[in-house]
């Protein structure tokens, strides 16, 4: 059955351990969904989230291969259930088009978005939430004059505490 | 044992980044480099001439040639084999020779110049991003671009490629790093936060294993080079006698066993033996030490070993449950985990079912092996020549092989009585890589015999390193098994390609002419009566030998499990 699984990579922060971890995914040829790397909670202690859809067999498998990274002190893996996560979205709007429409500032509203900056020709709007949520906004701002959309990659959190094996 | 803060080398005065490396490969105790000069890498040549007496350097003549000359070193010695090559052309002639260690598990250390670190990222002259070339096929890599970094660099680089599972590692240095002047001191690795190199050794798997075991009617064992790498051998050979289990071994676990050994079945796989391949559909617990189920091994997936319960013993977790499921691993290096299984399981003897490899055997010895070994006509066969040298050298050589029916040849029907004694390549089947593996092996255990077997296409892969045994005067002799043919390919293409020989057939040169213009003394044999006679002449010569034997054109190797069919379903004919 395919499903999504996030992967959490715990890693030394060394140049090129990134493509180490692509490559990976490359060789099993499976696609990346999102991918995202910054510091840890712990100093020095870098985290890679990465998303991938697949067979949970495919996903132990390519755990285990990136946890035999030497630079690599530890991978899991869960399901959507097992964390908390979440996206950021930004959205360009043209002001003049979206003031046209008065339906924007209810739906920014309505959706717990907010304005980040507002410029006389274009305003930015940011929204945190699951894909499904920033992609809901997409959809309503695409025929409002919608200029530039970008997403990030996931940042997620594991619910129950996982004690990581290896002092890190 | 000294303290990890304590250097082991240390010295006030300023060293260059490239004296610091030959300094760093001598604290590792390395005193044999295989490599090859360049523009980038010349300020560690340099200081290399200063070190002739410790460091005793190789020059092939092509960068693949140092990489599997150091592979046929370590695979001989069980040490790290060291290689240098220049920047861009010089250090992607070693990707296939890394590939290769990488698949094989064999601990090399390849350090590659690199243009100035101002110059990175521009195009310039010689430069190719090796780190990211060579990511995929080394278990690590790193790029120095400080002199001071080199010392930690090397450290970690001997540390990585030899322990727990090993490989090859690489190393690139900027040439203003080999400039730079600093303090050097040199401690070697013996931990890294990120890394275990080997888990700790749980005892529930290992009773949970026993436990198995002690019930097992018809339990079959499967050994890999993993046997070889964890200097298991004795310990492994306890196991199967206390519980009187047949043991098969794959391509690289050969001669951790002596072939004579009352329990060794023999080889697995697509040209193993015909009793281990169909019993393995047969066994009721299956046993595998240090290896890995390659797809060569296994045959179709879906029908392998469907009866049996598995345990699997190895190093690497990423093993387990990679391509078959197991159902108890044990995880830890094999010398530990099989010492303490061998206290758990019960003194037992399986001789009924020994038996049923021994009737099958029989089947296989009378249908195959006959005709290979003692033929009474036609021309020369490659089992005959490989049985004739076994008669000779009584199973004390290392053997190197090739790649292609004479490696499958080489290894069915070479006899064995010690360790590390058949070095070839397994996972990447990489032509061209005997004879300078040969090379590496000599010299790594120059005492032994060293017996290259090649086909006549995987000769001319890398012949040019006839130059380098003319050089060195590696005293190995060069076995040519000439078909005429890419012997390999074109028996697929017989039996699967309706004998549409394309492209397989060779115009070979004189290939005693190329060897005398090296100095090598050679003869070429192609009558049955005058076989014994011509290897008697080689191995009595000092010095390397090359003999070309002209063997049947259209021979086959048999028996064979057809790719995609079931190990049961191996073919006599
Ligand atoms: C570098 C490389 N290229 C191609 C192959 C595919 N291949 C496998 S066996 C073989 C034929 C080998 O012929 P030869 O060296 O004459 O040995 P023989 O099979 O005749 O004993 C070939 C081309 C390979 N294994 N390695």
């Amino acid at each position: 059955m395919i499903q999504s699984f996030t992967i959490s990579i715990f890693s030394e922060n060394s140049i090129g351990l990134l493509h180490r971890i692509t490559s990976i995914f490359t060789k099993r040829h499976l696609s990346i969904e999102s991918l995202n790397t910054s510091e840890s909670e712990q100093e020095s202690v870098f985290r890679f989230t990465v998303v991938v859809k697949a067979e949970e067999e495919l996903v132990q498998k390519i755990v285990k291969q990136i946890e035999k990274q030497v630079e690599v002190i530890q991978a899991v893996y869960h399901l959507d259930e097992e964390t908390v996560f979440q996206e950021i979205a930004l959205y360009k709007l043209s002001t003049e088009k979206a003031s046209e429409n008065n339906l924007v500032e209810r739906l920014i509203r309505d959706s717990h978005a907010r304005i980040l900056s507002m410029e006389p020709e274009y305003m930015i709007i940011e929204k945190t939430g699951h894909k499904e949520e920033t992609q809901e906004l997409l959809e309503f701002l695409r025929p409002l004059g919608l200029k530039e959309f970008v997403r990030s990659g996931r940042v997620s959190v594991i619910r129950p505490k996982i004690e990581l094996q290896k002092e890190r | 044992m000294e303290s990890v803060l304590t250097p082991l080398v240390s010295t006030k005065e300023k060293t260059s980044g490239a004296k610091a490396l030959i300094k760093s490969l001598i604290a590792e105790k390395v005193n044999i480099v295989f490599g090859y000069p360049g523009g980038a890498i010349m300020p560690v040549y340099d200081a290399l001439f200063d070190f002739q007496t410790e460091v005793h350097h190789v020059l092939t003549r092509h960068e693949q040639g140092a990489v599997h000359a150091a592979q046929g070193f370590a695979r001989a010695t069980g040490e790290v084999g060291v290689v240098l090559a220049t920047s861009g052309p010089g250090a992607t002639n070693l990707i296939t020779g890394i590939a290769d260690a990488m698949v094989d598990s064999t601990p090399l250390v390849c350090i590659t110049g690199q243009v100035g670190s101002q110059l990175l990222g521009s195009d310039a002259f010689q430069e190719t991003d090796i780190i990211s070339i060579s990511m995929p096929v080394t278990k690590w890599n790193f790029q120095v671009t400080k002199a001071e970094e080199l010392p930690e660099a090397i450290a970690k680089a001997f540390y990585i490629a030899k322990s727990g599972r090993p490989g090859p590692v690489l190393i690139d240095i900027t040439k203003d790093a080999q400039f730079q002047d600093f303090e050097f001191s040199y401690s070697p690795c013996r931990t890294i936060r990120s890394y275990q190199p080997i888990p700790s050794l749980n005892l529930n798997q290992v009773k949970a294993a026993a436990d198995l075991i002690n019930l097992a009617q018809k339990p079959f064992v499967l050994f890999g080079q993993g046997v070889i790498l964890g200097n298991a051998e004795q310990e492994f050979k306890s196991f199967i006698e206390k519980t009187g289990i047949p043991a098969a071994w794959t391509i690289l676990g050969l001669s951790a066993l002596p072939t004579e050994h009352p329990l060794n079945v023999g080889m697995l796989g697509m040209h193993g033996n015909y009793g281990p391949n169909k019993l393995t559909n047969e066994c009721d617990v299956l046993i595998a030490i240090g290896m890995r189920f390659d797809d060569r091994v296994t045959g179709n997936l879906e029908k392998y070993a469907k009866q049996a319960r598995i345990i699997h013993l190895d190093i690497d977790p990423a093993e387990i449950n990679k391509n078959v499921k197991v159902e108890i691993p044990v995880l830890g290096d094999c010398k530990e985990t099989l010492s303490e299984l061998t206290k758990h399981v019960l003194l037992k003897s399986h001789r009924e079912w020994l038996e049923k490899f021994r009737v099958l055997n029989a089947i296989e010895a009378e249908q195959v092996v006959k005709d290979e070994l003692s033929p009474v006509e036609g021309p020369l066969k490659m089992g005959e020549v490989v049985d004739q040298i076994n008669q000779i050298t009584d199973g004390d050589a290392v053997l190197v092989t090739d790649v292609g029916q004479h490696q499958m040849m080489a290894c069915r029907y070479t006899r064995f009585n010690q360790s590390k004694s058949n070095i070839t390549s397994g996972g990447l089947g990489t032509m061209g890589f005997c004879l300078p593996a040969a090379i590496g092996a000599k010299l790594g255990a120059p005492s032994r015999e060293v017996i290259a077997v090649i086909g006549d296409g995987g000769f001319q892969m890398t012949i040019q390193e006839l130059g380098t045994v003319f050089q060195t005067q590696a005293a190995i002799k060069i076995v040519i098994l000439n078909n005429n043919f890419l012997g390999m390919v074109r028996q697929w293409q017989q039996l699967f390609f309706d004998k549409r020989y394309s492209s397989t057939e060779l115009m070979n040169p004189d290939f005693i002419k190329i060897g005398e213009g090296y100095g090598i003394k050679g003869a070429t044999v192609e009558k049955r009566e005058d076989l014994s006679n011509a290897l008697k002449a080689m191995f009595a010569h000092e010095g390397s030998y090359l003999l070309e034997v002209k063997v049947g054109k259209e021979d086959n190797v048999f028996p064979m499990v057809p790719s995609g069919a079931s190990v049961s379903d191996i073919r006599l004919a």
